[in-house]
C-alpha cells in the first residue's frame, strides 16, 4: 500500500499553471492548454531525469542533502549548460506567494545596493581544512571523551525506560559485547531458551571508574558545598557533559537522600541547591531521566509543599524554592508524563487533595497552588478559577480577621499574589471583555476587585508584548542563549525577548534568598530588574573578556564584597511571574553598574553584577554557547 | 619502472595466444577472449590479425570485425573521441561484451546442453533445445542492432526499441498479466516463489512496448495497477520507469537501453519452467511467450525449485542474476610468491615462527596457506602472468620495514578487538568526497569537492619538496645523504594542497611506495601526482565523464578507474591511454579494487552487480548479484579468496571468489557503506557507513561457518544463515562523522577518516 503511494508520488507531474507563469515570465502570453499538458509532461520528465542523476553526485560526495551544485553537475553530464550563479545557502531557497488565485513559488532575488558590500566589512576568512584523530575506540570500549557521542544516547535510555523488554540495540558496545558474549556462550551451549532470558533483562553495569568516582565526589561536594563559583562550574558540568548516564543513579539517590535530609533540619540553601541539581540534570540533552524519576519526584514536591523549609519561615525567603520546584515538577510532567505513568494526574491530585484539606498550612497552600498552576492555564483554568472564591474568603479571613500570627498573614498574602499572577493571565485569555469589577466580586468574591485591575494589566501586557513578539522575530537573528541575555543586560533596556532567556531569571530567583544574609523578604517576585547606569555598547566581545575574568577567580573572592556592596544598588522587582514556557509578559532586565571610567567599565561590570549566579550564569550561557556552536569560532567535534 | 612498460604490452600479447590452450582446458570462450583482446589492446595491430584469425566465420561476427577495424583504425589515430562515439553510437561496449557473454552462453548452453542431455536423457531433449535456441535468437537478436548500428549512422536505440514494434491489442496486456498472476498464485507453493520471478522483467516489457506504441494511458494504467506488486527492491527503477510515459522519452533513455538490451537473467528449477511453459502454451498466451522468449534468459536447473528467502539474496540487480556460465571460469585468487627478502634479525624478532609467518599479509585459512611460506599456491596466478615492476632497493627496505612491524602486530579476535583512531576533517564546509591513507600509514590524502586533493602528514616527520632544478644542480650527489640534500627544507610543512582538477574528487588513491598519489574526478581525468614534487606528472584521459574510483595495484605500476561512461579502464602509469577496458556494466561503475595479487580487478556498479575481470585477457570472470542497491565499497580479503561488498542498502555481503558464491550478509548499518576493510590478518571486517558508525564483524567466524558445510556450488543455492548478530563485534558511533575511509595499519590498529558535519 505504502509503496503503492510512493509510486503515484513519482507520476507527478508539474501542473500546467506552472507552465503558464514560467512562459509569461519569458514573454509568451497566451499558451494553448494543450501545449502546456505536453510541456508539462515533458518537463517533468526532464526534471526527473537530472534529479535522478545528481542523486548519484550526491552519493559520490557522501552527502544527505541533494545540493544545487549536485544538479549543476547532473546538468552537465547531459551536456546542458549548468545555472551559472545558483548558488544558496539554505536548501530550499524557494518562496511562495500567492495572489489573484494563483499560487506560485519563486526564488527571491533581491537587489544588493552595491555601496552596502563596498561598506560592509570584509566576513573572516573561513577556518582551512583540518585533520584531528581522536580515539573512538580503545581495545573494544569506547572511552567517554568530548569527541565521541554519548555512550547511551537519549532515544536509547528512553525505550530502556520506557519499554524495557525490548531488546537492546546491539550497538552500544558496553552491553552488546556483554550481551553479545552472553548469546555466543548460551548458544553454545543451552540453545535459544536462555537467550530469550536474558534478553529479559538488559544488563546495565554499575561499577564507576575511578575516574568517575573522583568526579562524582567533585560534583557533589562543589554543588552542596560553599563555593558559589564552584558549584556553577559543577552544575554546568551536570547540564551538559554527555558521559554521565553510568552516575544518574547516583546523583538521583544523593538529591533524594539530600532532601531528606535538609527538610528536616530546615536547611533552605541545601535544598535550593539540591533543586538545582535536578535542574541540571534536566537540562542535559543526554540524560534520560525516566528510570529515576521515582526518586526525585518526591524530593522536589517536598521542596514545593513542605509546611516548613527553612529556620524562619518570616524572613526566608522559601517562596521562591516553591516556585523554582513548581516549575521542575512542571517540567518533568511535560517531558515524562505518558499513558502509563500518568504522572501529571497523579501528580495533580496530589496538590489539589492538601489544597482542598481545610488544615492545609498557607506554606503548603502555596505549594500546591505554585505547583498546579505552572502545570499550564488548562490546569488554572480548571481547577483554580472555580476556587478562587473560597480561597479568597480564607484570605480575607486572615488579612482582615484578627491578627492570628505574623507567619500567616504573610503566607496569605503570597497566596493572594501568587493566585492573582496566575489566574490573571488566564481570565485576560478567556474571558471577554469588558472586564467590570462587580462582575469580577460577584464571581470571584474578596480576589475579583484585585483580579480586575491585573487582568487589566495582563490585558494591555499581552497587546505591548504582542507588538513586541513581532518585533522582535524580524530583528533576531541569533537565538542563542548567551547573546540575547547579554545583548539584553548590556544594552539596558528590554531587549528582544528570546525563550531561551527565560533560563536566567530561574537562577535568579533562587540566588536572592542567600544563605546567611537575611534579606527583606523580598515580594514572592519572579522579575527582577538590574539596572545599568553605564550601559556599553553591546558587543559579543564584551561579553566574552567578562566570562573570562570571571572564570579567573576574582569572583570568589570579589563576591561577598560585592553582595554587600551591592545590596542597596540592586534593586529586586517582581510583577508578573516567570512561566516556563515563553509567555510570560512583561520582563525586563537591566543591568545597573556602579559608574566607573569608560575603559574599565567591564571589570567593574564584573565585579558589580549584582550576584554572583548572574555573571556565572552568563559565564555558563558562555560556555554553553562554545560547546554548543563549534561552527562559531572554531570547529570542533565536541 | 622503466623496465615493465616496454614488456607489459608485448608479452601480453604473446602470452594471449600462449596461453589460449591453458584456456580451451578451463572453458570453452577462448574465441571471444581473442576477440575482446583484439579490440581491446590497442596500438597492437599484430593482435587484429591474430584475433581475426581465431574468430569463428559466424556472419555476425564478421560484421562486427568491421566495426571493430573501423574503431581500431580511429584509435590509431588517435581520434579517441571519435571511438567514444561511435562505440557509444553502436551500443559495442555494451552489444560487444553482450554478445560475448551470450555467445559464451551460447556455447555454453551447447556444452551445458549436451551435459543435460547426457545427464538426463532424451527426456529432456526438448528442453534443452529451448534453451538453445532462445539464447540462438537472442544472439542474432542482439547482434543485428549492432550491425545496424555500424551501416548506418542512425542511434542504435531505434533499432533496439523496434523489437517492441509487435502490437498486441493494448487492452488485453491488463488480462494477460493478471492471468499469469492468478495462474502464479495458484500453483504449489514451492513453485510460487521461483515463478513470481517473472513478474518483473515481464512487468517491464509489457509496459515498455505499450509505452512503444502510443498507449499512454493504458501504460499508466498498467503501471498504476500492478508496479505495487513488484519486490520492493526494484523501486528505484521502477521509478525511472514511471517518469517514462512516451515514445520520444525512450529515446536515449540509458536504463531502458539496458533493459532492452540486456536479457534479464532468471534462474528457475526445470519443474517450475514446465509448469509455466505448460500453461501458457494451454492458454495460448502467446504475447507474454514472446516477451519471455526474447527478453528474458532462463537459465534452467535440475532439482529443487528455491525458496523465496534463497531468490531473494540473489535477485535485486538491474539484469537478473547472472548466468550460472558466466561464474564458472577459473579465478587465480591465491596470492603470489613474495621475493625472499633477507630480513636482519632484530631483537624483537624472537619467534622463529613469526620470521616464518611473516613474509606474507596473511595467517591465511589453514589449507591454502599452510604451506604458503616456500611453495607456491596452487590457486595462484603464475609469478609473471601478469609482468610486475621490478622490486626497487627503497621497495625492499620498505618491505623489511612492513616485515619488522608486522612481528608487533595485534592478532586480532573476537576477544581483542582492534583499537580505533579516527581522524576527522575539521572545517571541511566544501565536501570531502574521498581519502586514502598510506599502507605505512604516514600519510593521509582527502579529495575535495572544491577540486582540490591535500596531502597530510600524520607522523612528525613534515612533508618537502624537492628542490629546484637550479638548487638540485649544486648538491655534491656522491654524498651519503643526498636523498635528504634534494629536499627543501623551506617547504616543509604539515599538509600540502593540490591544484588541478576542475570537479569533486572522487576518487583518490596512493601508491604503493608512496611516491605518487592518483586523484579522478568529476571532471573526466585521473591526475598522478608526484609526492616529491607535489606537482601533477600526467592526466589521462579517456573517460568522458565523471569518474568515480580509481585504485592502484598493490604491486604499483598499473591502475584502474571507472566511472559514469560504464566501462572500467586499466591504465600502466607510464601510458596516456588504458591498457584494457573492462565493459559490461550496465549502470555507472561506482567502486573499483585490485586483487591483493593484481591479476584480477573488482568493479561494482549502480547496476547492484559485482564483476570481476580478469586483467590478462579483459574477461569478466565473476559477476555477483544480491544487492539491492547500488554498490559503494568493496574490499578483498588479504588472502585473496573473499570478497566484501556494501552498498546503499546498508548491507555487507560476502563472497566467496573460487565458488562464485555469495557466503555471507552482514545486517545493521543503516545508511550507505563507503568503506570496508579486512585487517592485516583477515580475522575483522570492518565497515564505515553514512550513519556515522563503524562496525567490527567477525569475518573468521563468517567464513569458517560456510566452509565446514559442503558448497553446493553445483546449484549456487545458499542459505544464509541469520547470524549478523553473532558476527557483529562492536559499533562505534562517532559525532555526525559519516564514515569514509577505513584502514588498517601494519600492527591492525584502525584508522578510520570522515568530515565532520556540524
Amino acid at each position: 500500500m505504502a509503496e503503492e503511494r510512493r509510486q503515484k508520488q513519482c507520476s507527478v507531474v508539474l501542473p500546467t499553471e506552472s507552465m503558464k507563469a514560467m512562459a509569461e515570465s519569458v514573454g509568451v502570453g497566451q499558451l494553448q492548454e494543450e501545449s502546456c499538458v505536453a510541456l508539462s509532461e515533458e518537463v517533468s520528465y526532464r526534471i526527473k531525469e537530472i534529479a535522478q542523476d545528481a542523486l548519484k553526485f550526491m552519493h559520490h560526495g557522501k552527502r544527505r542533502k541533494l545540493t544545487t551544485s549536485d544538479i549543476d553537475n547532473a546538468l552537465k553530464l547531459k551536456n546542458v549548460e549548468p545555472l551559472y550563479g545558483f548558488q544558496s545557502q539554505e536548501f530550499i531557497p524557494f518562496r511562495f506567494a500567492s495572489g489573484g488565485g494563483r499560487e506560485l513559488h519563486f526564488y527571491e532575488e533581491k537587489e544588493v545596493d552595491l555601496s552596502d558590500i563596498i561598506n560592509t566589512p570584509l566576513p573572516r576568512v573561513p577556518l582551512d581544512v583540518s585533520l584531528k584523530a581522536h580515539w573512538l575506540s580503545i581495545e573494544g570500549v569506547q572511552p567517554a571523551i568530548p569527541e565521541n557521542p554519548p555512550p547511551a544516547p537519549k532515544e536509547q535510555q528512553k525505550t530502556e525506560s520506557t519499554e524495557p523488554l525490548k531488546l537492546v540495540k546491539p550497538g552500544q558496545e558496553e552491553e552488546s559485547t556483554i550481551q553479545g558474549k552472553n548469546q555466543g556462550a548460551t548458544a553454545a551451549d543451552g540453545k535459544g531458551k536462555e537467550k530469550g532470558l536474558m534478553r529479559l533483562k538488559p544488563r546495565s553495569t554499575h561499577e564507576l571508574s575511578v575516574e568517575q568516582q573522583l568526579y562524582y565526589k567533585e560534583i557533589t561536594e562543589a554543588c552542596v558545598g560553599s563555593c558559589e563559583a564552584k558549584r556553577a562550574e559543577a552544575l554546568q558540568s551536570i547540564a551538559t557533559d554527555p558521559g554521565l548516564y553510568q552516575m544518574l543513579p547516583r546523583f538521583s539517590t544523593f538529591i533524594s537522600e539530600g532532601v531528606r535530609v535538609n527538610v528536616v533540619q530546615n536547611n533552605l540553601a541545601l535544598l535550593i541547591y539540591l533543586m538545582r541539581m535536578v535542574k541540571a540534570l534536566m537540562d542535559n540533552p543526554t540524560l534520560y531521566l525516566e528510570k529515576y524519576l521515582h526518586e526525585l519526584i518526591p524530593a522536589v514536591v517536598t521542596c514545593i509543599v513542605s509546611k516548613q523549609l527553612c529556620l524562619r519561615p518570616d524572613v526566608d525567603n522559601h517562596w521562591a524554592l516553591r516556585d523554582f520546584a513548581a516549575r521542575l515538577m512542571a517540567q518533568s510532567c511535560k517531558t515524562f508524563s505518558t499513558t502509563t505513568n500518568n504522572i501529571q494526574s497523579r501528580i495533580t491530585k496530589t496538590f489539589t487533595k492538601s489544597w482542598l484539606d481545610d488544615k492545609t498550612q498557607w506554606t503548603t497552600r502555596y505549594g500546591c497552588i505554585a505547583g498546579l498552576s505552572e502545570l499550564g492555564p488548562d490546569v488554572i483554568k480548571t481547577l483554580i478559577l472555580p476556587r478562587l472564591a473560597v480561597e479568597g474568603a480564607r484570605i480575607k479571613a486572615v488579612m482582615e480577621g484578627p491578627v492570628v500570627s505574623n507567619i500567616d498573614k504573610i503566607g496569605a498574602d503570597h497566596v493572594q499574589s501568587l493566585l492573582l499572577k496566575h489566574c490573571a493571565s488566564v481570565i485576560a485569555k478567556t474571558r471577554p471583555l469588558p472586564d467590570n469589577v462587580e462582575q469580577y466580586r460577584t464571581d470571584y468574591g474578596y480576589l475579583g476587585p484585585m483580579l480586575c485591575s491585573h487582568v487589566v494589566k495582563a490585558r494591555t501586557q499581552a497587546a505591548l508584548q504582542a507588538q513586541q513578539v513581532n518585533r522582535t522575530t524580524l530583528t533576531i537573528t541569533q537565538p542563542r542563549p548567551t547573546l540575547s541575555v547579554s545583548q539584553s543586560g548590556l544594552s539596558g533596556s528590554g531587549g528582544p525577548r528570546t525563550p531561551s532567556i527565560i533560563k536566567v531569571p530561574s537562577s535568579l530567583t533562587l540566588m536572592s534568598p542567600r544563605p546567611g544574609t537575611p534579606s527583606q523578604p523580598s515580594p514572592p517576585a519572579t522579575k527582577y530588574i538590574v539596572m545599568a547606569t553605564s550601559a556599553g555598547a553591546a558587543s559579543t566581545q564584551q561579553v566574552i573578556t567578562l566570562s573570562s575574568s570571571q572564570s579567573a577567580s576574582p569572583v570568589t573572592s570579589t563576591v561577598p564584597s560585592a553582595t554587600s556592596t551591592l545590596q542597596p544598588l540592586v534593586k529586586l522587582e517582581s510583577s508578573a511571574g516567570p512561566g516556563l514556557t515563553g509567555s510570560r509578559p512583561l520582563q525586563k532586565y537591566i543591568v545597573v553598574s556602579l559608574p566607573s571610567s569608560a575603559s574599565s567599565s567591564l571589570e567593574s561590570k564584573s565585579s558589580v553584577l549584582p550576584t554572583p549566579i548572574t555573571s556565572t550564569s552568563l559565564e555558563a550561557g558562555m560556555k554553553m554557547d562554545r560547546s554548543e556552536s563549534p561552527g562559531a569560532s572554531t570547529q570542533s567535534p565536541h | 619502472m622503466a623496465a615493465v612498460q616496454g614488456g607489459l604490452i608485448d608479452t601480453e600479447e604473446e602470452k594471449d595466444i600462449k596461453t589460449e590452450p591453458a584456456n580451451d582446458g578451463c572453458g570453452n570462450n577462448n574465441n571471444n577472449n581473442t576477440a575482446n583482446d583484439g579490440r581491446l589492446l590497442n596500438a597492437s595491430p599484430g593482435s587484429i590479425s591474430s584475433g581475426g584469425s581465431n574468430k569463428p566465420a559466424t556472419g555476425a561476427l564478421e560484421d562486427q570485425q568491421t566495426l571493430l577495424a573501423v574503431l581500431q583504425f580511429l584509435k590509431k589515430n588517435n581520434l579517441s573521441e571519435s571511438v567514444e562515439i561511435l562505440r557509444r553510437e553502436a551500443g559495442l561496449s555494451e552489444d560487444t561484451e553482450d554478445s560475448k557473454g551470450l555467445d559464451s552462453s551460447g556455447a555454453g548452453s551447447g556444452g551445458a546442453a549436451g551435459n543435460v542431455d547426457s545427464e538426463s536423457g532424451d527426456a529432456n531433449s526438448l528442453l534443452s533445445r529451448v534453451s538453445v535456441s532462445s539464447s540462438a535468437v537472442s544472439a542474432s537478436a542482439v547482434q543485428a542492432p549492432s550491425k545496424a548500428g555500424a551501416g548506418e549512422d542512425q542511434p542504435d536505440v531505434n533499432v533496439v526499441l523496434s523489437a517492441y514494434s509487435q502490437q498486441g491489442d493494448p487492452a488485453l496486456y491488463d488480462v494477460y498479466y493478471s492471468s499469469l498472476k492468478k495462474f502464479i498464485e495458484s500453483v504449489l507453493d514451492c513453485h510460487r516463489a521461483e515463478l513470481s520471478q517473472v513478474f518483473y522483467p515481464l512487468f517491464v516489457h509489457m509496459y515498455l512496448e505499450l509505452v512503444y506504441n502510443n498507449h499512454e494511458n493504458e501504460a499508466k494504467a498498467f503501471f498504476e495497477k500492478f508496479s505495487g506488486d513488484q519486490e520492493c527492491y526494484y523501486e528505484d527503477d521502477l521509478r525511472v520507469l514511471s517518469g517514462m510515459t512516451k515514445k520520444e522519452h525512450m529515446r536515449g533513455n540509458e536504463t531502458l537501453l539496458d533493459f532492452r538490451t540486456s536479457k534479464f537473467v532468471l534462474r528457475i528449477s526445470r519443474d517450475s519452467y514446465q509448469l509455466l511453459k505448460r500453461h501458457l502454451q494451454e492458454r495460448q498466451n502467446n504475447q507474454i511467450w514472446n516477451i519471455i522468449q526474447e527478453h528474458l534468459y532462463i537459465d534452467i536447473f535440475d532439482g529443487m525449485p528455491r525458496s523465496k528467502s534463497q531468490i531473494d539474496a540473489m535477485s535485486g540487480s538491474l539484469a537478473g542474476e547472472a548466468k550460472r556460465e558466466a561464474n564458472k571460469a577459473k579465478v587465480f585468487y591465491g596470492l603470489l610468491k613474495e621475493p625472499e627478502i633477507e630480513v636482519p634479525l632484530d631483537d624483537e624478532d624472537e619467534e622463529a615462527e613469526n620470521e616464518e609467518g611473516k613474509p606474507k599479509k596473511k595467517k591465511p585459512k589453514k589449507d591454502s596457506m599452510g604451506s604458503k611460506s616456500k611453495k607456491q599456491d596452487p590457486n595462484a596466478p603464475s609469478q609473471n602472468r601478469i609482468p610486475l615492476p621490478e622490486l626497487k632497493d627503497s621497495d625492499k627496505l620498505d618491505k623489511i620495514m612492513y616485515m619488522k612491524e608486522a612481528t608487533k602486530r595485534i592478532r586480532l579476535g573476537p576477544d581483542t578487538l582492534p583499537s580505533i583512531c579516527f581522524y576527522s576533517f575539521l572545517n571541511a564546509y566544501q565536501g570531502l568526497t574521498a581519502v586514502d591513507v598510506t599502507d605505512d600509514s604516514s600519510l593521509i590524502a582527502g579529495g575535495f569537492a572544491d577540486s582540490t586533493v591535500r596531502v597530510w602528514s600524520v607522523t612528525p616527520k613534515k612533508l618537502r619538496k624537492v628542490k629546484s632544478a637550479a638548487d638540485l644542480s649544486l648538491i655534491d650527489k656522491e654524498s651519503d645523504d643526498v636523498l635528504e640534500r634534494i629536499m627543501d627544507e623551506k617547504t616543509a610543512s604539515e599538509s600540502k594542497i593540490l591544484y588541478g582538477h576542475s570537479g569533486p574528487v572522487y576518487g583518490i588513491s596512493f601508491s604503493p611506495d608512496r611516491n605518487y598519489l592518483l586523484s579522478s574526478s568529476e571532471d573526466g581525468t585521473v591526475r598522478l601526482w608526484s609526492l616529491q614534487t607535489f606537482t601533477c606528472l600526467v592526466g589521462y584521459k579517456g573517460h568522458n565523464y565523471p569518474v568515480w574510483d580509481t585504485q592502484f595495484s598493490p604491486y604499483g605500476y598499473y591502475f584502474v578507474s571507472g566511472g559514469h561512461d560504464r566501462v572500467a579502464r586499466l591504465w600502466a602509469t607510464d601510458h596516456y591511454q588504458p591498457l584494457r577496458m573492462f565493459s559490461g556494466h550496465l549502470a555507472d561503475i561506482t567502486c573499483t579494487r585490485f586483487h591483493p595479487n593484481s591479476n584480477y580487478v573488482a568493479t561494482g556498479s549502480s547496476d547492484r552487480t559485482i564483476r570481476l575481470w580478469d586483467v590478462l585477457n579483459g574477461n569478466c570472470v565473476r559477476i555477483f548479484t544480491g544487492h539491492k542497491g547500488p554498490i559503494h565499497a568493496l574490499a578483498f580479503s588479504p588472502n585473496g579468496k573473499f570478497l566484501a561488498s556494501g552498498a546503499t542498502d546498508g548491507r555487507v555481503l560476502l563472497w566467496d571468489i573460487g565458488h562464485g558464491l555469495m557466503i555471507g550478509e552482514l545486517k545493521g548499518h543503516t545508511d550507505t557503506i563507503y568503506s570496508l576493510k579486512f585487517s592485516r590478518d583477515g580475522e575483522i571486517l570492518a565497515s564505515g557507513s553514512m550513519d556515522n558508525t563503524v562496525r567490527l564483524w567477525d569475518a573468521m567466524k563468517a567464513f569458517d561457518d560456510l566452509e565446514t558445510d559442503d558448497f553446493t556450488a553445483a546449484t549456487g543455492h545458499i542459505h544464509l544463515p541469520e547470524n549478523s548478530q553473532e558476527l557483529l563485534l562492536g559499533t562505534y558511533m562517532s559525532k555526525s562523522t559519516p564514515v569514509v575511509h577505513l584502514h588498517f595499519t601494519r600492527r591492525n590498529l584502525l584508522l578510520a577518516a570522515g568530515a565532520y558535519n556540524p
